[in-house]
């Protein structure tokens, strides 16, 4: 009975969506004051809805009621009950749902907040959000109910991917689906502001932060995703081009450009269609992702069971939703052309050159991704495109985007001498060539160009952070009162920066110089890696909650002094029989090292499959994407933000053109 | 462009507005050439991976057979009629979800069936064969799969068509339906045989 | 810095010359393991279709490392040892994808797209500067006027 009062809910929210997609949207075109009205109390209940259907979908998971199909599938009796809450989004069904869920928050929360845009504009943001609701409704009740009962009820479930019970792959697809939905926000924006033919400032910094915190969590997820594969898969890889981390990365790219082409609409009322596009693609980029994971068409390690309705369904959708949004922007984007007047030295260009080179990566990006598919259609037989491509192409292209980031945030709006620009930036590129060089003679091995030249993008940011904050400072009585008085917004440029710098680093470091041994072992054994000496002391055999495992102990020593032990574990799952590695790993800033257990390779002699990692600096990957997302969550609590937009709307117009 | 220019700043400040419009269309354009693409890649299949091996000799090799070690099977051993060769092992699981579709053809006597019995023991292949029934004409053992990469194996169960002058025309991977055996091999086969392996 | 400076000394001390161990073997010279290095990571497995063989513990992965193995140490080049695959395997066991007619468009289309990229924003920087002094204020003017005026008609 109860996962039937689930559907329902499921079919009504799929009603309300109907009427918060028509309603308010047939308002704003007619200019009807009482049909837009609907759009708050028709975004909350559907709101209210989804979370019906979903909160008995995560109760027939935890009271393990296996008459639900999906519950049957996806969980079991021994999974433990954070997983059997996380394990609700652990296959398609629930993930769909998830997604839909997500959406119809993010549409609440911005209908609560609707007194702080005009009517007109709030109620064509809620509709064109209840049409994209429509579809993953549909989507969700036709093809990939999570509600389906089959009877009699199975007597255990098939399990959760062990892959996904981990604490860390329980937040990343939540996280990730905040940041792909979060686009639809922005992207929603874009459509009534083609519709109506109007886009102020006040414009932009609505979206602003929707548009940053779609960013911060796609970031999250990007990065949680990332270290998990990391310590969770064996290898010591962290990202390996998959075409789903590509179909994240790419909304991720397309999102950067956004959020910084935005800030020129909002400052200089420039680049309107630009943002309007970039909000379009971003969306558009985040349906596409959810085409390659749920068609089948692309092999993944991500890839969820496929079915070809469902292949058919999404395309479908995919097609309608941007078809029809290219086509407004193609008809009506050129109607919102500004000739707000900037140089070639400019920060308007200099953001804009950013965002330009963020798209032609994502381009190269979804280019290597489709062309396996693409080829093949055209009847050119099977290729694959991996890494090596990526690598080739991602990191020429990245490099002037991280040079123009410590150019762009110091340079002028509108104009800049250049002679002065070249003089701010004299001291700290000087700097960073000493800084980079000296770190690179200190490093071990072999000198390296890689090394020294991300060391010195990175410094070159890092110092021109300190020229800025020198800059911002300088017209201030006191240090102090300068820091109060700068914005958050400003710091959190700042930290999402030095991020992006840490990230470089942390990058080209570990794979300049990590060290690895794939080695046969047998108790008693050591192995030299660097100045670390790996023992494997023994492996026995343990027993988890829903696991068996032969668990590694292997000790560590520095200089024949006893560092510490790590003990790497090979689990097989009770139930799936999935054999699962469980690295075990000792992180510091300057080094991880890391080891993981194989296969018994020889029953006679208890050889075992071991692999050695010693990963310089590869923990500042992640503490980068760390610093992004705190610096991102710094600038969407940035004060102005809160302010009342309306009467802001005016005084920021006449500003802008006494400027001019 | 109709008008001869006067200054270059006026004719590109008329020009502009008209000119550049067709440039708001590219985005649809690109996305419309991508649908097309996506519409075609839902027919296909990602996991089938073609064989460069086809219309190519057999690999050669010479391996024992698994009812008598003593004697070779070599791939000369394929020349002079159309054959099929099946590469399995008793630790797959769709090799034992194909067996008996095997033993219908075999029963049929359209095509002998080779074996490459790939990357397992051979008693244990002994008594499968016994359990189970034997479809082979011969098996060849290949316990450490170096003929098994000689044939560009990946996935058991793998089954090559090999025409009478010992050229491979045709891969399938995965078990064989008896769907797949009446409506591509067998058809391929007597072609074959009618057109003498041209 | 004081404290990163310190520590990166301590890691001067760390490399050791003798060639490693990789996947139980072991190599007579550096240039081997690094070849079998590289070779192993630009090489699919075809049978978890996501990882590379140097990636992989999947048994027809580590098959195909031993060959790799015995390929380099025999002196194999790497062109020989593409190519033995790719007539086993296709093209598809290459990570990256070799330069041919067919994939022209995968490797000269990024920098197409970086030129055309560079280009247009010349192009649309000097449209700019020409548009700076009359038109735009102009334009600008009209619009707030617009603006000011439905703001107050709202009101």
């Amino acid at each position: 009975m109860i996962p039937e009062i689930g559907h329902f809910a499921l079919i009504l929210a799929l009603a309300v969506a109907l009427v918060q997609a028509i309603i308010p949207g047939m308002g704003l075109l007619c200019r009807r004051v009482d049909w837009m009205a609907v759009a708050k109390p028709a975004a909350l209940l559907q709101f209210a809805l989804v979370l019906t259907a979903y909160g008995i979908l995560t109760y027939s998971f935890i009271v393990h009621d296996f008459s639900v199909l999906y519950a049957a599938n996806t969980s079991n009796s021994e999974l433990p009950l954070i997983y059997r809450i996380s394990g609700v989004w652990g296959a398609h069904e629930g993930s769909l749902l998830l997604w839909v869920l997500i959406l119809s928050a993010w549409t609440a929360i911005l209908a609560m907040y609707s007194k702080h845009y005009p009517d007109d504009m709030a109620a064509g943001v809620i509709s064109v959000l209840g049409f994209i609701s429509i579809g993953f409704l549909l989507f969700s009740l036709f093809t990939s109910n999570p509600f389906i009962r089959h009877f009699p009820a199975p007597i255990d479930g098939g399990d959760l991917n062990p892959l996904l019970q981990d604490p860390v792959m329980a937040i990343h697809p939540p996280m990730l689906y905040m940041g792909y939905v979060g686009f639809a926000v922005p992207f929603a924006f874009a459509i009534v502001a083609l519709v109506q033919g109007r886009l102020d400032t006040a414009w932009a910094r609505w979206v602003r932060p929707w548009a940053l915190t779609a960013w911060i969590c796609l970031t999250g997820g990007i990065t949680l995703g990332s270290w998990w594969a990391y310590y969770e898969l064996g290898w010591g890889g962290w990202w390996f081009w998959d075409p789903v981390e590509n179909a994240s990365f790419m909304p991720w790219l397309t999102g950067t450009a956004l959020i910084h082409s935005l800030a020129v609409t909002e400052k200089r009322h420039a680049l309107r269609n630009w943002t309007i596009l970039l909000a379009i693609i971003c969306f558009s980029l985040s349906l596409l992702g959810t085409f390659l994971v749920r068609s089948g068409v692309l092999t993944s390690v991500h890839a969820f069971a496929s079915d070809p309705t469902r292949g058919v369904f999404v395309l479908a959708f995919l097609g309608l939703v941007v078809g029809i949004s290219l086509s407004l922007f193609a008809f009506r984007a050129w109607q919102l052309r500004t000739l707000t007047p900037f140089s070639l030295v400019s920060r308007e260009m200099a953001l804009l050159t950013n965002s330009v080179l963020l798209l032609v990566t994502m381009l190269t990006v979804l280019l290597g991704t489709l062309y396996p598919l693409i080829l093949e259609a055209l009847g050119g037989g099977k290729i694959s495109v991996g890494p090596p491509y990526f690598s080739r192409v991602f990191i020429p292209l990245m490099i002037p985007v991280v040079f123009l980031v410590a150019v762009g945030s110091l340079i002028r709006w509108r104009e800049d001498n250049i002679s002065t620009l070249i003089k701010q930036l004299r001291t700290p590129a000087i700097l960073a060539i000493v800084f980079a060089s000296v770190l690179s003679l200190l490093l071990p091995g072999k000198a390296s160009f890689t090394a020294w030249f991300a060391l010195l993008l990175t410094f070159w940011v890092i110092n021109s952070c300190f020229v800025q904050l020198q800059q911002r400072l300088r017209n201030s009585q006191s240090l102090l009162q300068g820091l109060r008085r700068t914005p958050r917004g400003w710091y959190g440029m700042i930290l999402a920066h030095i991020g992006l710098g840490f990230t470089v680093v942390g990058i080209a470091l570990s794979s300049v110089y990590s060290q690895e041994q794939d080695v046969h072992m047998v108790k008693g054994d050591t192995r030299t890696l660097g100045e670390y000496r790996f023992e494997l002391v023994d492996v026995e055999r343990i027993t988890g909650p829903n696991y068996e495992a032969d668990m590694g102990t292997i000790r560590i020593y520095k200089n024949d002094k006893e560092l510490m032990t790590l003990q790497p574990e090979k689990r097989i799952y009770n139930v799936r029989k999935n054999i699962m590695t469980e690295a075990a790993i000792h992180s510091n800033l300057l080094r991880d090292l890391y080891v993981s257990l194989g296969e018994q390779r020889n029953p006679v002699t208890e050889a075992w499959s071991v692999r050695l990692y010693y990963k310089p600096f590869i923990l500042w990957i992640w503490l980068g994407g760390l610093f992004m997302v705190l610096g991102g969550l710094l600038a969407v609590t940035d004060k102005r933000y809160r302010l009342e937009v309306k009467q802001e709307k005016i005084k920021l117009d006449v500003n802008h053109v006494t400027a001019s | 462009m109709s008008q001869p220019v006067d200054t270059q700043t006026s004719s590109e400040q008329q020009a502009k507005p008209k000119a550049k419009h067709w440039v708001y269309l590219l985005p649809l354009g690109l996305f419309a050439v991508l649908m097309v693409f996506f519409f075609f890649g839902l027919g296909l299949n990602p996991r089938l991976i073609p064989s460069p091996l086809i219309g190519q000799p057999t690999p050669v090799f010479s391996l024992p057979k698994l009812s008598n070690p003593e004697e070779m099977i070599q791939h000369t051993d394929f020349q002079g009629e159309v054959s099929l060769l099946n590469i399995w092992a008793t630790w797959c699981t769709s090799c034992r979800q194909e067996h008996p579709v095997l033993m219908k053809i075999a029963q049929s006597k359209e095509v002998p069936i080779y074996g490459l019995y790939y990357k397992d023991v051979p008693a244990l292949g002994i008594d499968w064969l016994q359990n189970y029934g034997d479809p082979y004409r011969d098996n060849a053992v290949d316990e450490d799969g170096k003929v098994g990469i000689e044939w560009g194996a990946y996935g058991t169960p793998e089954t090559f068509l090999i025409d009478q002058n010992g050229i491979i025309r045709y891969k399938h991977v995965g078990p064989i339906s008896w769907h797949d055996w009446e409506t591509t091999l067998l058809p391929m086969i007597t072609s074959l045989r009618n057109n003498n392996g041209v | 810095m004081a404290s990163r400076f310190s520590c990166l000394c301590l890691l001067l001390f760390f490399i050791t010359a003798s060639p490693a161990e990789i996947a139980g073997f072991p190599f007579e010279s550096e240039t081997q393991e690094q070849r079998f290095r590289d070779l192993s990571s630009e090489l699919r497995c075809l049978v978890c279709q996501n990882q590379s063989l140097a990636d992989s513990n999947a048994g027809l992965a580590q098959d195909l490392r031993s060959e790799l193995y015995e390929q380099v140490l025999t002196g194999n080049s790497n062109n020989q040892i593409i190519s033995f695959m790719t007539e086993r395997y296709g093209d598809f066991i290459l990570y990256k994808p070799r330069f041919a007619m067919k994939t022209l468009l995968l490797w000269l289309t990024p920098i197409l797209l970086f030129s055309v990229g560079i280009f247009c924003l010349i192009r649309f920087s000097k449209f700019r500067n020409q548009g700076q002094q009359t038109q735009v204020s102009e334009e600008e003017l009209q619009r707030i006027r617009a603006l000011l005026q439905a703001e107050e008609e709202k009101q």
